[in-house]
């Protein structure tokens, strides 16, 4: 497979952490094989997903009136789903799939993260697997590659990063391979919001920031494969403009580790960005949703028959505020809602115990209450998957979790 | 507040990293007196073993076709050869992430540029820099008439302006072919590297010096020779003074009037202007190039005592940053605040360093080696950023510090180690509300806190 020899391969293991070998600038590529048949994907949802947008609470009266610019449910085109929530209509290409039921959510849940709201420490913690108050430290490694030190038949290729960014979920003692294909990243957003409020006061970096958008292919780090020809540039440039950038990347994201899960890997994880939806949350919500779509069904047709014995799992770092904010979008908030796709996973059901949404039974009186740490999820569906004692999953793989009764979140 | 320190390692640095530059005036000017560690530390190839190595490549190519073990080896070597070239790119990048001395490395860009040549042929390609090293940064601290006569005298200017093509219309060579002067090497010596275009020189010094300049050419061992069959006989007049009298031609010649133009009160005013300029905004109304203009004629040239009065102005020290970086120097500061090893820099190959520096050194609008002429890169800020180059800038800042870090830090220290106590309240802000690390990071080497030095 010529594909998996390509410089963009990087070999990281522990072992090799401190040499010049493993160094990201100077390190070749390799790969090989693996066990059990079950598979796990961990989407990673950065920038804060407004669990409450993706999975309507309509049956809780106090939601309309928390959100009243906002278009919800299934009269503004979104999807019932059980009477009481409904699916942002953003997600309709995966309506099949909750009719089949190999797709599900899970409401309230969050992280054991409180309070302070930061995304950078949210985010560590999500992938750290670690309690509230570990968030200052520094985290040598994630829950996935915890996971993989509790599969006793695990090897290199079993766990598999795909995507430029740190994949803490997945640094540690364990080897896995990481893949970073030259695909871009887009600029969401919320960080392009930031770039021109950083801009607004340099006249000479703001006007030019004004029609950097249309020069798209570069501004998501595509710097061209070789030195090239004027005419031979424009054309390539504005080849990349026409395509969606995030999505389009991810869709390969997506098809990769599909690939690779369809052969030797049996975890992956990659990222998803986009989610800070501060304003104008009404579109604003619709591109990250739509590429959330798209990966869940590359993965699907990538994975053929596998697919079957498959659980993806999209987590986020936190949810958003109940009420919508002053320029129609939502600020950083507790509780929030998880995706769960795949045939092993026994969909068509939205999961977790609804804390409602009255005053008195938010969280800080502002946002949606977590009813259930959402590593519980992640740890009941590791146990499943691949036979984790449940010891392993409460000290080692998730320090002090409880992981409660079984949600049975798997068929 | 914006201490010193951060200022003087930024606008006279190669910026914030794991190893602090000189902090003060003194410092600064010590060290670029001192020995020049990072050239120890990360030598570059010589123009020899450049010269020699295309030698080998030429052999291997054309032998390439008798066997399968020959194209084998000229693959192997062409892959060897351009990895070379790419280290030496590695290498300058390495030196200004491992360097204490940074203001040797600002000034090595700095005159590279007014000295700059282009590689117009591939074979040239990897000996610009070797050019820099042998020319240029020897002397960056010593006295511009050795810089002047170092740089005009190399092989590789000889070629690229072509000098070796310009023949005397009265030498014996210029007698018996019928052949005559290229005045492109005498009047960008007058134009751009001395007196500058608004001096009062004019056709008849540019063709006087052509004239003296005659003779000068490069061997096959790209080694610089003076060939008195081409030179013209007699004496020539540049700017009033007479040389050459009615002796042969004679190398000599041409270092005295090197000299005498790196003398002109017009040549001092010149290259403070631009060094001015390169660290400061707003010369026009400042006192600056005076001062630096008297230092460099009362030292006869010497560039160390340019830049103490430089340094010794109160405008140097005053913030904000203004000056935007140009696309090497935000790169260069880049790697250094992300912490990259020099040593591994120094040895990335090809892909890696094309990947990471020099295609997107490109897209923001300064190729490697590549300016459109011998007047070098843009001067003004505005050129900088436009939008397209902006892009890339940005879309470097976000996308390639995951690439090529182990484990991005925490975008709210990463303020700190970039900027220090230069960071805006409103980056400070923005970077903790970042959605990711990879745009917190982002943020930071967007910033016009971190574009402008």
């Amino acid at each position: 497979m010529a594909r998996l020899t390509r410089r963009d391969l990087i070999l990281r293991s522990a072992a090799l952490g401190c040499s010049a070998a493993a160094s990201p600038l100077l390190t070749p590529v390799s790969f090989a094989s693996m066990p059990s048949d079950n598979r796990l994907v961990v989407i990673i949802l950065r920038g804060a997903m407004d669990g409450l947008d993706v999975v309507q609470p309509m049956g809780d009266p106090a939601f309309r009136l928390a959100r009243p610019d906002f278009q919800l449910g299934p009269e503004e085109g979104n999807h019932d789903l059980d009477g009481f929530f409904s699916m942002h209509r953003a997600l309709e290409p995966l309506m099949p799939l909750w009719q089949a039921g190999d797709l599900g959510f899970v409401q309230a849940v969050s992280t054991p993260y409180r309070n302070k709201r930061s995304h950078f420490d949210g985010q560590d913690l999500l992938e750290a697997g670690t309690p509230d108050g570990t968030e200052g430290q520094a985290h040598t490694d994630g829950w996935l590659n915890r996971l993989l030190q509790n599969m006793p038949n695990a090897r290199r290729e079993t766990a598999l990063a795909v995507g430029r960014e740190e994949a803490l979920i997945l640094r540690g003692a364990a080897a896995s391979v990481s893949w970073s294909p030259s695909a871009r990243l887009a600029l969401s957003d919320a960080t392009s919001d930031l770039l021109g409020y950083l801009y607004r006061n340099d006249p000479l970096f703001d006007d030019a920031f004004q029609n950097a958008e249309f020069y798209s292919s570069l501004l998501y780090g595509d710097f061209g494969s070789e030195e090239m020809a004027d005419g031979e540039m424009a054309e390539m440039m504005q080849e990349m403009i026409d395509q969606s950038n995030q999505s389009n990347s991810v869709q390969s994201l997506a098809s990769f580790a599909a690939e690779r899960l369809r052969a030797d890997a049996r975890i992956a994880s990659f990222s998803i960005g986009g989610w800070d939806t501060h304003r104008s949350q009404i579109g604003g919500l619709q591109r990250p949703l739509r590429t959330l779509a798209t990966a869940i069904l590359r993965l699907r047709d990538g994975l053929g028959p596998a697919w079957s014995q498959t659980t993806v799992l999209a987590m986020t770092e936190f949810g958003r505020t109940v009420h919508q904010n002053g320029s129609q979008g939502t600020d950083h908030g507790t509780g929030g809602a998880m995706l769960l796709a795949g045939g092993a996973v026994r969909g068509g059901r939205v999961y977790g115990d609804w804390p409602g949404l009255d005053e008195a039974d938010l969280f800080d009186r502002r946002d949606l209450m977590p009813t259930r740490d959402v590593r519980a999820y992640a740890a009941w569906a590791m146990r499943g998957l691949f036979g984790i004692e449940r010891s392993a999953l409460e000290s080692h793989i998730y320090p002090e979790l409880d992981m409660g009764s079984d949600p049975s979140i798997l068929l | 507040m914006t201490s010193r320190s951060t200022l003087a390692q930024i606008r006279f640095g190669t910026g914030l990293g794991v190893r602090a530059q000189a902090e003060d005036p003194d410092q600064i000017l010590r060290r670029l007196q001192g020995r020049d560690l990072a050239a120890d530390e990360f030598p570059m190839e010589t123009m020899q073993t450049r010269v020699a190595d295309a030698l080998r490549l030429h052999e291997l190519r054309r032998a390439r076709h008798e066997s399968d073990a020959a194209q084998n080896s000229f693959t192997n070597y062409r892959r060897e050869f351009r990895n070379r070239v790419a280290r030496q790119l590695g290498t300058r990048v390495a030196r200004a992430i491992w360097t204490e001395d940074g203001l040797r490395e600002r000034l090595t860009w700095f005159w590279a540029d007014h000295f700059t040549t282009v590689p117009h042929r591939v074979q040239m390609l990897g000996r610009i820099s070797a050019y820099v090293d042998m020319a240029i940064r020897p002397h960056v601290a010593g006295n511009f008439a050795d810089m002047l006569e170092a740089a005009i005298l190399n092989p590789i200017m000889i070629r690229y302006l072509d000098q070796d093509r310009s023949i005397g219309p009265n030498s014996p060579v210029g007698l018996r072919r019928g052949a005559s002067l290229n005045e492109n090497l005498a009047r960008e010596v007058l134009e751009l590297h001395s007196l500058g275009v608004g001096a009062n020189y004019d056709q008849r010094d540019v063709r006087q010096l052509a004239e003296l300049l005659t003779g000068l050419s490069v061997n096959t061992d790209w080694q610089m020779v003076f060939r008195a069959a081409t030179a013209e006989p007699g004496a020539e007049q540049v700017l009033g003074v007479s040389y050459g009298g009615d002796e042969p031609a004679e190398l000599d010649d041409l270092r005295a009037v090197l000299r005498d133009l790196a003398l002109r009160p017009e040549t001092g005013r010149h290259i403070s202007w631009k060094l001015a300029d390169y660290f400061l905004t707003d010369v026009e109304n400042s006192g600056a190039v005076d001062a630096m203009t008297s230092a460099y004629l009362e030292s006869g040239g010497d560039l160390s005592a340019v830049m103490a009065a430089l340094l010794d102005r109160p405008e140097a020290w005053q913030m904000p940053f203004s000056k935007v970086k140009r696309p090497f120097h935000f790169l260069a500061s880049a790697t250094r605040a992300l912490g990259l090893d020099p040593e591994e820099v120094s040895r990335a190959p090809l892909g890696v360093i094309g990947r990471v520096v020099q295609r997107p050194m490109a897209a923001m609008g300064q190729s490697w080696q590549g300016a459109q002429g011998p007047d070098g890169y843009f001067d003004d800020d505005q050129e900088w950023i436009r939008s397209q180059s902006l892009a890339a800038r940005i879309g470097w800042a976000m996308t390639m510090p995951s690439q090529i870090v182990r484990s991005l830090p925490d975008p709210r220290q990463f303020v700190d180690t970039a900027l220090g106590d230069a960071a805006s309240d409103d980056l400070i802000w923005s970077v903790a509300r970042a959605e990711t690390r990879e745009a917190g990071i982002g943020l930071v080497l967007s910033s016009p806190d971190f574009q402008r030095s």
